[in-house]
């Protein structure tokens, strides 16, 4: 193992309510759920209409630019409801169980006999292409493509995120099998864990990858920090990235044949009463968690980490690349003169014109309230300090907001998503939609730059 | 405060926008958000977010302003006192120079407060809090027998031309509390300058004492006169703008600013090191007496504590770079004092040296970005 890659920009924000390392089990949930909205850019066409019995692996969209793409059922049973929104813009498909699961059986390929292109027509095939989603971009990867490496974060830092080693454990097999798989499409594996692996840690066992170990505070495990610090992406570069728990899933395929993609997720938060593991498959109902929860206030259900995740609501179905359900209380009230008070010690600041650096272990009840009014840019210096990568990041948003496409490349939008900005968010004194102008840009890009999207 | 929430929420219906007052929204928000922070949730994103806000930045400055603001009021009773023997008490003094400075700060915040409601309704926008700070800096900037009117009429062009042509808050080239002393500098010179302005009555010669002169430490340098003591000057003792010539108030300030990080230290820093380097320069070549004078003498006098504190170090108006501020912050050190030596007519270079800078900021961050996307470029590839 090579160096240390130290990160020194970057915020831990420390919350109430991590999950302990007990493994729950839930019940079947009321019905599962693909939704388009967790894949970028995603144009979905329907291939099942309600009523469709469905097995799991079975295909219930694809992409409507590269049919090759299956989106497929989770689990068994029959399509429930074609959920549409505005425009009929497909929101989701939900399938509900059946009381047996039944898999699709596909033929288990021998990785030495066959070629990248029958690999990659299999991949296509069973539904599990959609685990590798490509930067620039950040959208589910082209199957045309090939990239210079495939990039995997093995630790998580945001807040209440999982233990991945914890998560991975006993995976060891499975998660070999997926790296083999990977190895064929792109020999070039990068994996990045942490400085001090635990003695269960599974990575050290697994072979045919390059490890990169990390130190420093949260986005040190998000992989696009990692690809910065690694192997920048260049202009016309493409990489691959995909989540350990996918590669598990990928190496299911491989072991057994079937679409498998249970796993284990954390429920975490201030509002759950015992915040713990849980296994479970993609696309749950959420409800199965209700009971788990404290029941004094109104609480937001986030599929996801707190900074990234999506408001799924009561009854929303966990996405597609996420590990974890955070709850959190809902933040809608008033509060008296509230800015003039630097003695808040409930919330947290990264300023020092409030007390939270005095508590650097303290643990908080973040509430959902943006604390504040939206405001051009004033403050400066505060997203550097958050974002550990060579890029000035206000520059690159007013690139955005001009539509200037030449300053966006060159500013760096071809290394970012969303969710590697998360914090400049948080600490932002005016409070700008931050991830969402990034996602804005990168949409203008997909749609001046590559016609064939 | 309950009863205040409810009659808020009673009335807020006829702000909305069907409502009976809605020409009164932005006013009604502005108010609403002074009282209450509002109840807005994340809506996409960050689904938590850090508790400070603009308007808590903004006490941030004007807490910081504060030492500087008491003392101007003080010494605007004291030098009152130096001029007319009037052997007054310490609040004494103090109590003169608050009567005084109270109308000032009165018609500054009126004034530019009303132009923000306004346009603030016109665009339909929240009122921004920037003016918070700006209506507290421009009375501090000013000559205390400053005419109130003249007052006003600086402080209008400033957020005007100098803010919301451009946008309002955030968007603005200039610092618009220097562009309101820049207006009464070009438009009424004579009562921003020369030796009779700086004292509560010297103008008018009321009750003055024989031979009591009023000239400020950078009149009396560009002379070559005899100048106050050191002390006195980094104290304040001096006839100067109003909030400008206690160095120690002001550097009270700037702790507070460098500790909760709203100011930036690397300009204040850099505005000292460009003030320094360049006097030690002048020194070398002296051809005139103010050329002559110790290269610290340049920081405890005029208004350059307070510029290099409270102006250069504006967020908006300032370099945004972290590489772009030392430049910035130097080269508003260096052309201080090359102002007011090589000035014949001003002896002050404060306030010309900073907005000059204002308007090269952009063009310092353009080449530090710029080296930035060349190093990009650049980069290795694996």
């Amino acid at each position: 193992m090579s160096k240390v890659i130290k990160i020194h920009k970057g915020l831990d924000i420390t919350l109430k309510g991590s999950a302990e390392k007990v493994l729950g089990k839930f019940p079947l949930s009321m019905d599962y759920a693909v939704k388009p909205s967790d894949f970028q850019n995603l144009t979905p066409k329907l291939v099942v209409k309600e009523g469709d019995a469905v097995l799991a692996g079975t295909a219930l969209f694809v992409d409507k630019h590269c049919p090759e793409i299956n989106f497929v059922s989770p689990i068994s049973g029959t399509v429930k409801e074609i959920v549409r929104g505005d425009k009929r813009k497909l929101l989701a498909v939900t399938v509900s169980p059946a009381a047996e699961q039944q898999h699709l059986q596909h033929n288990i390929k021998a990785l030495n006999s066959i070629s990248r292109e029958e690999l990659i027509a299999f991949l296509l095939e069973s539904g599990v292409w959609p685990f590798i989603k490509q930067r620039p971009y950040g959208i589910v990867a082209r199957p045309t493509d090939t990239p210079k490496a495939i990039f995997i974060s093995c630790f998580d830092t945001a807040p209440l995120a999982p233990d991945l080693e914890y998560v991975l454990n006993g995976e060891t097999e499975a998660f070999q099998k997926g790296i083999d798989v990977l190895r064929k499409l792109c020999d070039n594996i990068h994996v990045g864990i942490t400085e001090n692996p635990s003695a269960t840690s599974i990575i050290p066992k697994i072979k045919g990858i390059t490890t990169h170990a990390f130190a420093g505070p949260h986005p040190s495990g998000n992989v696009g920090t990692q690809i910065h610090h690694i192997s920048p992406i260049n202009k016309g570069e493409v990489v691959w990235t995909i989540t350990p728990q996918h590669i598990v899933s990928l190496g299911r395929l491989f072991l057994k044949g079937i679409y498998d993609v249970s796993k284990v997720i954390a429920l975490a938060g201030s509002e759950v009463k015992k915040p713990r593991y849980f296994r479970i498959i993609d696309g749950a109902n959420i409800a199965v968690i209700h009971e788990h929860l404290c029941k004094d206030k109104p609480v937001r259900y986030i599929s996801g980490n707190v900074l990234t995740g999506a408001n799924v609501g009561p009854n929303g179905h966990l996405s597609f690349y996420d590990n974890m359900i955070s709850v959190i209380p809902e933040g809608d009230y008033y509060e008296f003169l509230g800015w003039a008070n630097p003695f808040r010690m409930k919330k947290f600041s990264v300023s020092r014109s409030y007390f939270s650096w005095i508590f650097p272990k303290k643990e908080y009840a973040l509430d959902t309230n943006i604390n504040g009014g939206q405001r051009a840019f004033v403050m400066n210096g505060e997203y550097e300090k958050v974002l550990p990568m060579d890029i000035y990041p206000v520059y690159l948003l007013k690139a955005i907001l001009a539509e200037d496409i030449d300053k966006m490349e060159q500013l760096g939008i071809y290394e970012v998503v969303e969710e590697d900005l998360a914090l400049c968010e948080f600490v932002c004194t005016s409070k700008i939609d931050v991830q969402d102008i990034i996602r804005q840009g990168i949409n203008l890009m997909i749609k001046e730059m590559d016609d064939h999207i | 405060m309950n009863f205040l929430r409810k009659f808020l929420d009673r009335i807020k219906p006829a702000f909305e926008k069907d409502g009976k007052l809605k020409m009164f929204h932005s006013t009604f928000d502005a108010i609403e958000t002074f009282l209450f922070v509002p109840n807005t949730t994340a809506r996409s994103g960050a689904h938590i977010r850090d508790v400070n806000d603009l308007k808590h930045t903004m006490t941030v400055v004007l807490i910081a302003l504060t030492p500087a603001m008491l003392f101007g009021m003080w010494n605007t009773g004291y030098q009152h006192n130096l001029s007319t023997a009037a052997e007054m008490t310490f609040w004494g003094m103090f109590w003169f120079g608050f009567l005084k400075v109270l109308p000032i700060i009165i018609v500054s915040y009126v004034v530019g407060l009303g132009i923000e409601f306004i346009s603030a309704q016109i665009r339909g926008h929240e009122v921004n809090e920037g003016f918070l700070v700006t209506g507290m800096l421009i009375p501090l900037i000013m000559p205390i027998d400053c005419p109130l009117w003249m007052v006003g009429l600086a402080t209008a062009f400033a957020v005007i031309i100098g803010k919301e042509v451009f946008g309002g808050t955030g968007m603005n080239i200039f610092n618009p509390a220097l562009l309101a002393r820049a207006f009464v500098f070009f438009s009424y010179p004579s009562h921003i300058s020369g030796n009779k302005v700086w004292i509560v009555g010297l103008s008018a010669n009321e009750g003055i004492i024989d031979g009591f002169s009023g000239a400020t430490p950078l009149a009396q340098a560009a002379a070559g006169e005899q100048m106050p003591s050191i002390a006195d000057m980094f104290f304040g003792f001096i006839p100067g703008s109003i909030g400008e010539t206690s160095t120690l108030a002001i550097l009270i300030g700037a702790a507070i600013l460098i500790y909760t990080g709203v100011g930036s230290w690397k300009i204040m820093l850099s505005c000292v090191l460009g003030a320094l380097g360049i006097g030690y320069l002048l020194n070398f070549t002296a051809a005139n007496p103010y050329m002559e004078i110790a290269p610290y003498m340049h920081l405890i006098m005029g208004g350059f504590a307070f510029g290099a504190v409270f102006m250069a170090t504006d967020p908006v108006t300032g370099t945004q770079t972290e590489i772009g501020k030392w430049i910035y912050g130097f080269l508003i050190g260096a052309f201080t004092v090359i102002i007011r030596v090589f000035n014949m007519g001003y002896p002050e270079g404060m306030m010309l040296a900073i907005l000059f800078m204002n308007a090269f900021a952009p063009l310092i961050d353009h080449y530090v970005v710029e080296a930035n996307i060349r190093r990009r470029l650049k980069r290795v590839k694996i």
